[in-house]
């Protein structure tokens, strides 16, 4: 039995006269259709040019406007001719003028020996096979189409709009199932003479004109109620992106498709020299019959699918930039910000560090400048430590930085006497981790040695600053994971908590802790504490603090004989 | 504005245009035709602002090239955009043109590979008109004016680092671009003023109609939708980077004479504030990246190969 082809062509007419004498080289009768808005000079000259191929013919032109029936009466012309003219050809394959055949024919024709009376067509039910380009998969066949999406798309939409609001249905013709899938097929004799003689066409065909793309549906379903039996997919490599357009191929896919083992590709990029050459090309004989896989292909490209419609979490740049209000995480990867906890423990960052492997920066956002961790002018990414500069795009700066470390854990620390302004990124950010002692700010301003009367007004405009980012935090809408401790609370048991912070930053629970940083000496800050009150300043985000309070902390921070059992 | 040498008849349907005004240039020029050439630029409408370097008589030489010339002020024709959306309005319609400076380099995912009618097919496939670069400034590693440059040299040779990720983004909410600041020229000559930070946001690659124009530089275009090059929703569009070659050994004399020409944006207010800073500093810091190619900075997140694959 041999294979016929049926070519569509409506555009760059010297790529298709070579796939056309590729074929007919090949052994296969041609059945050439032309869009009949391809003007009649360059319909002639293609004509004359094939000339001298026997096997060659041409079909009845019909207008094919994409997504219109054109395309299925075009194709069901083509195929009866062909049928009729060479008796023959046993199987028809559907290509376009921009398929490129990436394996001999001869190896075609073999693999479609070894299934005899098969139909490769992909065809699935509607309800499995997603379709984004306006939204409308079941509604294809259920409303009226009658207006080109590329053309006149207003109308399109309006009159979709329109049906569906009245809630008019179309009755689906009894006995049909409808399937959709690639409009590249290739089908056997019988069945296509089933479909083009079937007692009903007139009525299905009536149905499917006004189908929205009926070229991926007319045969799809067609062939369910016909074909004896169907293998769901199509020879043609054909990959689409999210908006339904099919992906290009270019030289440099020239690797991808000679291992991808399938017989055609499209659409080829008309210049893409390297492939017209390369291909068809026979696969190594040593290694068998190769079957078609296209795992690397499918990778690739839905890969690209992806990054058009999702893109890199936590990457704000010139080709993406999403609204950070709406976004689900804003900074690249989960990091910590420790409140107080340096006030409460001098060496705080450097025992963080040994603990974990994470970067341990002080306070990225403090008045001076940003420290960064070992004290670098700047960081990666080339992130200077200027705090104008910082302060300019607060928001960006923290995003840039967890983009560029996104590899590495990072924590900082954070204070009421810093810079504000990402108040409301920490709070919001589903990455964010925050831990807070509030009221820690009152330490060093007792330990400073200066008078609560002088005091005051710093204390007063911390612990206020300090109120608003707790407020933020506690936002109904806002995502951060929350760790917040008034100093009094933290004090009863910081092992507890620096444990839990360990374990959070190392994603599972972590070593036991050994040593606890060292603690200041907190002695005599009740006693300061109840000084701010005396001056009218009352200190109510540190919790009541007792001078027991502070040297039962000191005990517990030596390490236990006993493991407690916390989570 | 008179014209030189006008070849525009050549100009078939399929060329892809380029469009630049430059002044004293003439050392950079045969570099910045070859490597456009190569990239698929097929003609170049060029406007010489009253250069004596001898570079307009060689570019009027060049067999695809189209020469204009005009003595008047750089600054009051809107920074040489009035020349040029002059010749876009005329020349262009209907073609993709590229809109650069003799120093900015176009650089897109798979240029190594595809030359720019691809790009250009496959954004017309996609309905796409316009595409966004992102101007990346390059600088040798050691004193900018040991980095000697050489007429025809590849610049990116000696100035072959970046700052990799301290660029920051805010959308102009009236023409709906993005405006980015920052690099080295934000780090090392505006870090106490980073508002005065030179843009960095372009849109060189448009499919240009004649009722298009630039706004400022090629920062924005009118109407406001082509300033849409950015994905909105997380999604990446596909994005490509103009490579800066301006710290080289001609960045300082440049400096001293265009701080006083002061025809450059704000009376040449950047010039001015190289001139007063160290004008021969050592940009290059320890996270300097080094140039590669152009999946380097995909990867960095710098640009994107969006949705083409």
């Amino acid at each position: 039995m041999s294979l016929g082809v049926v070519m569509l062509v409506h555009t760059d007419f010297d790529r298709a006269e070579l796939m056309v004498r590729h074929w007919a080289e090949g052994g296969c009768p041609v059945m050439i259709h032309v869009d009949s808005d391809v003007d009649d000079t360059t319909y002639d000259r293609f004509v004359a040019n094939l000339d001298d191929l026997a096997d060659v013919r041409f079909s009845t032109r019909h207008r094919c406007e994409w997504g219109m029936w054109g395309l299925v009466a075009a194709t069901q012309d083509a195929v009866q001719h062909l049928l009729t003219d060479f008796e023959q050809v046993g199987r028809v394959f559907l290509a376009s003028g921009s398929c490129l055949p990436l394996r001999p024919i001869s190896e075609l024709r073999a693999f479609l020996d070894a299934s005899p009376q098969t139909d490769f067509i992909e065809s699935a039910t509607t309800a499995d096979v997603p379709w984004t380009v306006g939204g409308l998969d079941r509604e294809r066949f259920t409303l009226r189409f009658p207006f080109a999406w590329k053309r006149r798309r207003r109308l399109f939409d309006g009159y979709v709009r329109l049906q569906q609001i009245i809630g008019i249905k179309r009755r689906i013709p009894k006995g049909l199932m409808p399937h959709m899938g690639s409009q590249w097929w290739c089908l056997t004799r019988t069945t296509l003479e089933a479909i083009l003689n079937d007692p009903n066409r007139r009525r299905y065909d009536r149905y499917f004109q006004r189908v929205w793309i009926p070229d991926e549906s007319y045969f799809q379903t067609l062939a369910r109620k016909h074909a004896a039996r169907i293998q769901s997919r199509s020879l043609t490599l054909s990959k689409f992106d999210f908006q339904g357009k099919p992906h290009i191929f270019y030289d440099d896919h020239v690797e991808i498709l000679r291992r991808s083992g399938c017989f055609v590709a499209r659409k080829i990029w008309p210049n893409a020299q390297v492939l017209y050459e390369n291909f068809p090309c026979a696969t190594d004989k040593a290694a068998g019959a190769v079957r078609p896989s296209t795992g690397t292909v499918d990778r690739i490209f839905d890969k690209a699918v992806e990054r058009r419609t999702r893109g890199r979490a936590g990457l704000y740049m010139h080709s993406r930039f999403p609204n950070m209000e709406k976004a689900n995480g804003i900074a690249a990867a989960p990091f910590s910000v420790m409140q107080g906890f340096d006030a409460l423990f001098p060496g705080f960052q450097n025992w963080l560090a040994l603990q974990t492997e994470a970067t341990v920066h002080g306070h990225l956002y403090a008045k001076d400048k940003a420290h960064f961790a070992d004290g670098a002018e700047v960081f990666r990414g080339a992130l200077s430590d200027s705090a104008r500069l910082r302060d300019y795009n607060a928001q960006g700066f923290l995003t840039n930085l967890m983009w560029t470390t996104r590899d590495q854990y990072q924590c900082f620390m954070f204070g009421p006497a810093d810079t504000q302004s990402i108040r409301w990124l920490l709070a919001h950010d589903t990455n964010a981790r925050v831990w807070v002692i509030s009221g820690a700010w009152s330490i060093p301003l007792f330990l400073s040695g200066r008078s609560a009367a002088e005091v005051r007004t710093e204390a007063a405009r911390l612990q206020r600053r300090e109120n608003q980012f707790l407020k933020t935090l506690r936002a109904p809408d806002a995502h951060a994971r929350l760790h917040i401790y008034t100093l009094a609370d933290f004090l009863e048991n910081p092992r507890d908590v620096l444990q839990m912070l360990i374990d959070q930053i190392g994603g599972h629970k972590a070593h036991a802790l050994g040593q606890l940083p060292e603690m200041v000496d907190l002695s005599g800050l009740p006693v300061f504490l109840q000084e701010l009150k005396n001056q009218g300043m009352h200190p109510f985000l540190t919790g009541h603090l007792s001078e027991e309070m502070h040297r039962r902390a000191t005990v517990v921070s030596e390490p236990r004989s006993y493991v407690v059992g916390h989570k | 504005m008179i014209p030189v040498q006008d070849r525009t008849a050549q100009i078939t349907p399929s060329d892809i245009l380029l469009c630049c005004t430059f002044r004293n240039e003439d050392i950079r020029l045969p570099f910045f035709l070859d490597y456009y050439r190569k990239l698929g630029v097929t003609h170049f409408l060029l406007v010489d602002n009253g250069s004596d370097d001898g570079g307009a008589a060689y570019m009027a030489d060049q067999p695809d090239v189209s020469l204009w010339k005009t003595d008047a002020h750089y600054g009051k024709s809107r920074y040489g955009m009035d020349w040029l959306t002059y010749l876009q309005g005329k020349y262009a319609h209907g073609h993709w043109v590229l809109t650069v400076d003799v120093d900015e380099f176009f650089v897109y995912p798979f240029c190594d590979t595809r030359p720019m009618r691809a790009l250009a097919d496959w954004l017309e496939a996609s309905e796409v008109r316009s595409f966004g670069a992102m101007m990346l400034d390059m600088y040798p590693k050691g004193q900018v004016s040991d980095a000697v440059y050489q007429r025809g040299a590849d610049p990116f040779k000696l100035a072959n680092w970046f700052d990799p990720g301290n660029y920051t983004l805010k959308r102009n909410d009236f023409y709906r671009n993005l405006w980015i600041q920052g690099g080295p020229r934000a780090r090392v000559f505006f870090a106490e003023k980073p508002k005065q930070a030179p843009a960095l946001n372009k849109i060189p690659f448009v499919k240009w109609d004649r009722d298009f124009t630039y706004v400022s530089s090629t920062h924005m275009l009118l109407p406001r939708g082509l300033n849409l090059v950015y994905g909105q929703n997380g999604g990446e569009k596909t994005s490509g980077i103009l490579l800066h070659a301006k710290f080289l050994n001609t960045f300082g004399p440049r400096v001293s004479q265009e701080a006083e020409r002061a025809e450059h944006y704000s009376a040449g207010r950047e010039y001015k504030s190289y001139a007063s800073a160290d004008n021969d500093p050592e940009i290059w810091c320890q996270w300097s990246e080094q140039y590669l190619n152009w999946r380097q900075l995909e990867a960095l997140g710098l640009m994107s190969k969006g949705n083409w694959a």
